[in-house]
């Protein structure tokens, strides 16, 4: 367990200037970007990559046991998201789902 | 996310020759970013619950928030540092997930935010939710003042929502199985989301794949070598098809 203040913080710095400096510093170097195609062209394609790696990266955990609520949520996420476009829904209802099915049905405890 | 009628209401503040008085813009401010409030309070309760969850303090779910506010990452963050991991690590992590902020320089309308103070902090909240409000057609007409209010309103239901739940979490120690499918959960929204603007399937379609590949060849080093396999993968896509695919962006 992190008892390490100092650890913490600085890990809580480090992002917090990484991030900063990313949407920071390309302000300053607009005209380059925008002039080229191959920045315009990964600024087009990443979001919708980048969301989905770190959705399976959220699910690496996830083993034979607990599959089913998992995929269960996901695709009452997926569904509500298709259905209703509303982000709230989506996030409250899938969560709301894997939280009844996961300490219920399929507790392991 | 905004009703067409905000923008036909706001007009009459533009046509005046005298600059908006702050008090219309902080309402206005508050109108436009009641939807994403509504997603940042419920997921930074989320958050700050899982912060507590990570054996770390309430207040860090407040220190978090206020000082990284970068939402996704923020929950990433919090299973790095319980998993105690090195900081180059965790900066290297923080780039590759916020990279895709660099790109938003390209059309956030930072110049109608006039003084050094506004620019600065605009940038630091430039979130997903801040560009994804300030760049659809209803917002062509904000003033900046009312962009630095809707990114204050923002930042402040996140870190009230984060302080909340860590307190809740804190309260009340029988820990809620499952409430981290929130994450997962916001990154298929987002996902979805991205699909609808682009409806471009060879893009997740890899992201996918070099997310499994990642998982099972180097599940310790998932993150950084799916996203690294994946935009390397663009960067080849591009170059095998260059004059369709620049037509198609």
């Amino acid at each position: 367990m992190p008892d390490n203040t100092t650890y913490v913080a600085a890990a809580v710095a480090v992002s917090a200037a990484v991030t900063w400096a990313l949407r920071t510093l390309p302000f300053a170097a607009l005209a380059p970007l925008r002039a080229s195609d191959t920045l315009r062209y990964l600024s087009v394609h990443m979001p919708v990559g980048v969301m989905v790696i770190l959705t399976v990266y959220t699910l690496r955990g996830v083993s034979l046991t607990n599959a089913l609520p998992v995929g269960l949520a996901l695709v009452v996420t997926l569904g509500l998201h298709l259905w209703r476009r509303n982000a709230v829904l989506s996030v409250l209802g899938g969560t709301a789902i894997h939280v009844a099915l996961a300490s219920t049905v399929f507790s392991h405890s | 996310m905004n009703s067409p009628s905000d923008t036909v209401m706001d007009r009459p503040h533009q046509d005046t020759a005298a600059p908006p008085l702050t008090t219309s813009d902080v309402r206005a401010a508050l109108k436009d970013s009641s939807s994403v409030g509504l997603a940042l309070f419920p997921l930074g309760i989320a958050l700050g619950v899982l912060v507590v969850h990570a054996g770390l303090d309430w207040w860090w779910a407040s220190a978090i928030t206020a000082f990284v506010y970068a939402g996704s990452l923020e929950f990433l963050l919090v299973g790095l540092i319980a998993a105690a991991t090195p900081l180059a690590q965790v900066a290297l992590t923080a780039f590759l997930v916020n990279f895709r902020h660099v790109f938003y320089a390209l059309s956030f309308p930072l110049h109608r935010v006039r003084s050094r103070a506004g620019k600065a902090y605009s940038t630091y909240t430039l979130t997903d939710e801040a560009y994804a409000l300030t760049t659809g057609e209803s917002a062509q007409s904000w003033s900046g003042r009312r962009i630095v209010w809707l990114q204050a309103l923002c930042q402040v239901y996140w870190v009230a929502g984060a302080t909340l739940g860590a307190l809740f979490g804190a309260l009340v120690p029988a820990q809620l199985a499952g409430l981290d499918f929130a994450l997962t959960a916001l990154f298929v929204v987002l996902a979805v989301d991205a699909y609808l603007a682009k409806r471009d399937i060879p893009t997740p379609a890899l992201a996918l794949v070099c997310a499994l590949v990642a998982r099972f060849v180097l599940p310790g080093q998932m993150l950084l070598a799916a996203l690294g396999l994946f935009t390397a993968g663009l960067l080849a896509r591009r170059a095998v098809a260059p004059q369709a695919e620049a037509a198609r962006a």
